[in-house]
């Protein structure tokens, strides 16, 4: 009886909750993180347009500086990345890859397997890990360093002596990422996809390398090529613009640098992911 | 030597026309109102002003690296407002800046790095192709031998003496420093005001031409007979005090105890 006569009270009472307006508090909240929010994308759309424009009007000036600072990006996002990104090859193998396989090969689904890696692991999965890997541990380390670059000043000392620092300290960095993760993405794939051979070689499926490889290769498309190029070389573009924005566009305290770094990931992430979703779009309507 | 201040025809090198100097925290407060000041070539100017004066946010405005909150503010003739980002660069190549407190030098760079970045840059050459220019500004500076230290490990002194190397590393025309004398022990006082002498009077380095300087201080007393023009900040107020003798004659209250002391 109680149980019953509960449950009309408890309409109506969020029935009552829902019709009262929303607290002052919360209405302002919601608007200041709204306007947050758009003056993020105002400041990080407005530092990539500078960037951009600096990397074609400047590609050329001062080059003797220049170069061998996207060559040291290279090196750092890139070279000395790469037995992280070998052993993530390894693992997505082994565990995506061989399974993936060994069970389309059970159920006799063998000859979509070449189409299934090429979508999960060459289009969408490949340029992801690459990517997040080379934030986490790129990434971050941009936004600490030209955090304490700022807070220390160097930024005005770089202003003071005629240089300028998009072009010192920000297009390095954007040539870099994008060239460091369009190179692991490639070495992350071969790797992923040479270790799940290896993990269905092992569980004794009845594929030969050469039928492996060749179902793999059928199903890859010119767009693929193009798709994984425009794809990382974007990636690398946000997560340094992302990063770079949040070290220099205002003054840090060194207190505020741990936040400007989490909120830089969480925006890279953010920004991955949408460029990813277009991506997805552009090639379904083609 | 002029011991007052002189009409000078010159046209202006930088010229601050009623500017109010922002804070460079937050840059709608005014720190300094009103400001009306020249600087023509070959001048030797000395700012003092009490710690928070704003000093540092003035010298700042006036090498235009901080825009003035309000009135006008010139960079060899041309209004900042007015000069594209290109131009605002190279007229900054004209100005020598030497930063307060270890010259906010890059410290992940050596002392001949961080000498050489300026000149490798503007010029396009190899830090090899600039060692000779970068080993005769670090004579100069007397921090020859500390050539190939990291920045980040030499002392404040030495850091600031860098900072100067590589301030004037693109013969500039105009140089600023920023309270240099902070902190120093007698000696390295006196290098400098003798090293600042002769550069102002015409140095080899700079081809014989005078270099025109300007000085902050947070007193004047030492640079009364070596700087020529005075300025002085104070409860928000630019004072232009003049020569040596108008400065001896001054009768603002907090000056004079300043050069009392």
């Amino acid at each position: 009886m109680e149980k019953a006569s509960a449950k009309p009270e408890a309409a109506a009472l969020l029935q009552a909750v829902a019709t009262l307006p929303l607290p002052q508090g919360y209405l302002n909240f919601v608007g200041r993180q709204i306007l947050r929010f758009l003056q993020t994308v105002q400041g990080v759309g407005a530092f990539a347009l500078i960037t951009l424009g600096v990397t074609f009007t400047k590609w050329n000036t001062s080059w003797r500086v220049i170069h061998p600072l996207i060559r040291a990006q290279i090196d750092r996002a890139g070279v000395r990345l790469l037995p992280g990104i070998v052993f993530i090859g390894l693992a997505l193998g082994l565990v995506i890859v061989g399974q993936t396989v060994s069970i389309l090969s059970k159920f006799g689904a063998g000859q979509y397997t070449g189409t299934v890696m090429v979508t999960v692991l060459i289009r969408e999965l490949g340029p992801l890990a690459a990517a997040l890997l080379v934030m986490a541990r790129v990434g971050t380390a941009i936004v600490i360093e030209l955090g304490l670059s700022r807070a220390q000043g160097e930024v005005e000392a770089l202003e003071a002596l005629g240089i300028d620092p998009v072009h010192y300290l920000v297009m390095p960095r954007v040539i870099g990422l994008a060239a460091a993760i369009f190179s692991l993405t490639v070495y992350l794939i071969i790797v992923a996809l040479l270790s799940g051979y290896l993990f269905v070689f092992l569980q004794g499926v009845p594929l030969l390398p050469g039928e492996y490889f060749s179902l793999i290769a059928r199903a890859l498309l010119w767009e693929d090529f193009a798709l994984i190029g425009l794809k990382t070389l974007t990636f690398g573009a946000i997560i340094a613009i992302v990063t770079c924005y949040h070290g220099l566009a205002q003054r840090l305290r060194l207190e505020e640098v741990s936040e400007a770094t989490t909120a830089a990931v969480a925006q890279s992430v953010v920004g991955c992911v949408l460029a990813d979703a277009f991506f997805i779009l552009v090639y379904i309507l083609m | 030597m002029a011991a007052s201040a002189e009409p000078i025809a010159a046209p202006p090198l930088i010229e601050l026309a009623g500017a109010d100097i922002a804070s460079a925290q937050n840059p709608d407060t005014a720190l300094v109102q009103q400001v009306k000041w020249r600087l023509h070539p070959g001048e030797f100017w000395a700012v003092g002003g009490l710690q928070w004066a704003g000093k540092s946010d003035w010298l700042t405005t006036v090498a235009g690296l901080q825009r003035p909150a309000a009135g006008q503010h010139f960079l060899f003739g041309e209004p900042t407002p007015d000069m594209g980002q290109l131009e605002l660069l190279a007229a900054r190549r004209r100005i020598g800046l030497v930063f307060e407190n270890g010259g906010r030098l890059f410290p992940h760079l050596t002392v001949a790095e961080n000498v050489a970045l300026p000149l490798c840059y503007h010029h396009n050459c190899s830090k090899d192709e600039a060692s000779e220019t970068v080993a005769t500004v670090l004579r100069l500076a007397g921090v020859g031998e500390l050539a190939d230290q990291l920045a980040g490990q030499l002392n404040r002194s030495w850091r600031q003496r860098v900072a100067l190397a590589r301030a004037l590393a693109l013969k500039p025309e105009v140089l600023l420093l920023d309270n240099p004398l902070a902190g120093l022990d007698p000696r390295q006082t006196r290098w400098w005001l003798e090293t600042l002498d002769a550069l102002n009077a015409g140095h080899a380095w700079m081809s014989g031409r005078p270099l025109t300087l300007v000085a902050t201080a947070d007193e004047l007393r030492q640079w009364s007979s070596h700087a020529r023009r005075f300025g002085w900040l104070q409860d928000r107020r630019w004072l232009d005090l003049g020569g040596r003798a108008e400065l001896a004659a001054s009768g603002e209250p907090a000056l004079h105890d300043f050069l009392a002391a």
